[in-house]
């Protein structure tokens, strides 16, 4: 299974890896298997949207939209940091 | 300088038990090993789980020992998960049966960690101490991958199997591990007493370094590859613990709470129990964990190297095990004027030498 992050395919959480919402430090996580991240306004919204059923495109399109920032900008965000955390198998990409 | 304040732990090491069907010669755990009737119940764990979930603690790291041998780890995995911790089992796979598995799948045990001792039967049983334990180890990955839990391969690496380096990267592949740790020998606990049995050479160590450089490119989004190299080969020490009392905490099998799971060795340090004491109240205001805190506490060398920041002083027990002196500088580190120490070591080790399995000091017996 190629981690490849594109528009058409669909991003996904695997088991194992999965946000939290952490009380002490007042701030949103991702746990997975030895990691910790700390997650910014932006790294939460992305992960909040990973439903296994949108592809990348689709969730990067209703971000702009909700947000009112440029599409193409919010894509490529988008498309590098889920290419980030699936080199590191913290995200898997399935094709639609 | 002022020190910073003292934040939250985000881990736990929980080290259920010392008894272990393995008895590899490298074992972390102390040569003086807690037997199962100084061993926590079952409820003191449960409420060290919610108290390190209250105090900030994320990572639950279940290990040993065997944690399998405790008869309540699948109870014990619940109760973490429960208290809201992110629950990771460090096991050799052996008395993990089906059922066991089909229970802690159950139970909601997020990730393993399984042990390597080598790459094939004849190297993994010999280095465990035990006959057919490579085989069963096979069969439990196996049962991992069908039931789909995420699985993390941690090969501990010495003398005697860094050369299979490669083949065991290709083995974690084959397993379908997401990760792997490289995690050559440190020499703390029972790998200090066959240190010269295990000390890899430098012509071993310089491969490896590159096979994993390779790997790491050839296997992006594939495998993740943690590397841990063997420090005496290094020019500046290991952050240990990512710096003391500053990430996480260690829970002994009868309870005591360490910085690390190596800090007994350190003469004259008092650590709490947590049958006794609240644990932030030990995180927080403990002697030991407030001991090596920040950088007031560093010799000259350190509190004025511009990297004191990234190593943080490096490994106490280190400095301990080698200098004699827990406050010296780790001989580790260029600037150390005890690197000589290491570098003797390395010219006089990594030749020859038997090693003495980890066992519990009544069945001691010598390597064959």
């Amino acid at each position: 299974m190629s981690t490849q992050v594109d528009l058409a395919r669909i991003p996904a959480l695997p088991r194992g890896v999965r946000l939290h919402h952490d009380r002490v430090r007042g701030m949103e996580v991702l746990l997975g298997p030895e990691r910790t991240l700390m997650l910014d306004g932006i790294g939460h919204a992305i992960l909040s949207e990973l439903d296994g059923q949108r592809s990348t495109g689709a969730i990067a399109a209703d971000l702009a939209a909700r947000f009112g920032a440029p599409p193409e900008q919010v894509t490529g965000d988008v498309v590098a940091f889920l290419q980030d955390l699936a080199d590191k198998r913290l995200v898997d990409m399935h094709d639609g | 300088m002022a020190e910073p304040a003292i934040r939250p732990p985000l881990a736990l090491l929980a080290e259920l038990t010392h008894r272990c069907p393995l008895a590899c010669p490298y074992c972390s755990n102390p040569v003086e090993l807690t037997r199962a009737s100084g061993e926590l119940p079952t409820e003191i764990w449960v409420d060290i789980f919610r108290q390190a979930a209250a105090m900030g603690v994320l990572h639950v790291h279940l290990s040993g020992g065997e944690p399998a041998s405790r008869r309540d780890l699948v109870d014990l995995v619940g109760a973490a998960r429960d208290a809201g911790l992110y629950t990771n089992l460090i096991t050799s796979g052996i008395g993990i049966t089906a059922d066991r598995l089909a229970a802690l799948d159950a139970a909601g045990l997020d990730h393993v960690q399984l042990s390597m001792q080598g790459v094939r039967a004849e190297i993994a049983d010999r280095v465990g101490g035990y006959a057919g334990g490579f085989d069963k180890k096979m069969q439990v990955a196996d049962m991992i991958a069908d039931r789909g839990i995420p699985l993390t391969l941690n090969a501990v690496m010495h003398r005697h199997n860094l050369d299979d380096l490669p083949e065991t990267l290709e083995l974690a592949c084959q397993l379908g591990a997401r990760r792997i740790e490289v995690a050559c020998v440190q020499f703390a606990g029972w790998a200090l007493k066959n240190r010269a049995a295990l000390q890899p050479t430098r012509a071993q160590v310089d491969a490896a370094k590159r096979v994993v450089a390779e790997a790491r490119t050839r296997l992006r989004g594939v495998l993740a590859i943690d590397f841990v190299p063997p420090d005496y080969y290094a020019d500046y020490p290991k952050a240990c613990m990512g710096g003391w009392g500053s990430t996480g905490l260690n829970i002994a099998p009868d309870g005591k709470v360490l910085p690390c799971h190596a800090a007994e060795i350190i003469p004259g340090m008092v650590f709490q129990n947590a049958r006794e004491v609240p644990l932030a109240d030990i995180w927080y205001g403990g002697d030991a964990f407030n001991a090596f805190r920040g950088t007031d506490w560093m010799p000259e060398t350190c509190r004025s190297c511009d990297r004191r920041e990234i190593d943080l002083g490096g490994c106490r027990c280190q400095a301990m095990a080698l200098v004699g002196d827990a406050r010296a500088v780790d001989p580790v580190c260029r600037k150390s004027p005890d690197r000589g120490r290491v570098d003797a070591l390395l010219a006089e080790e990594s030749v020859g030498a038997d090693w003495s399995y980890r066992r519990f000091a009544k069945d001691t017996a010598p390597a064959e």
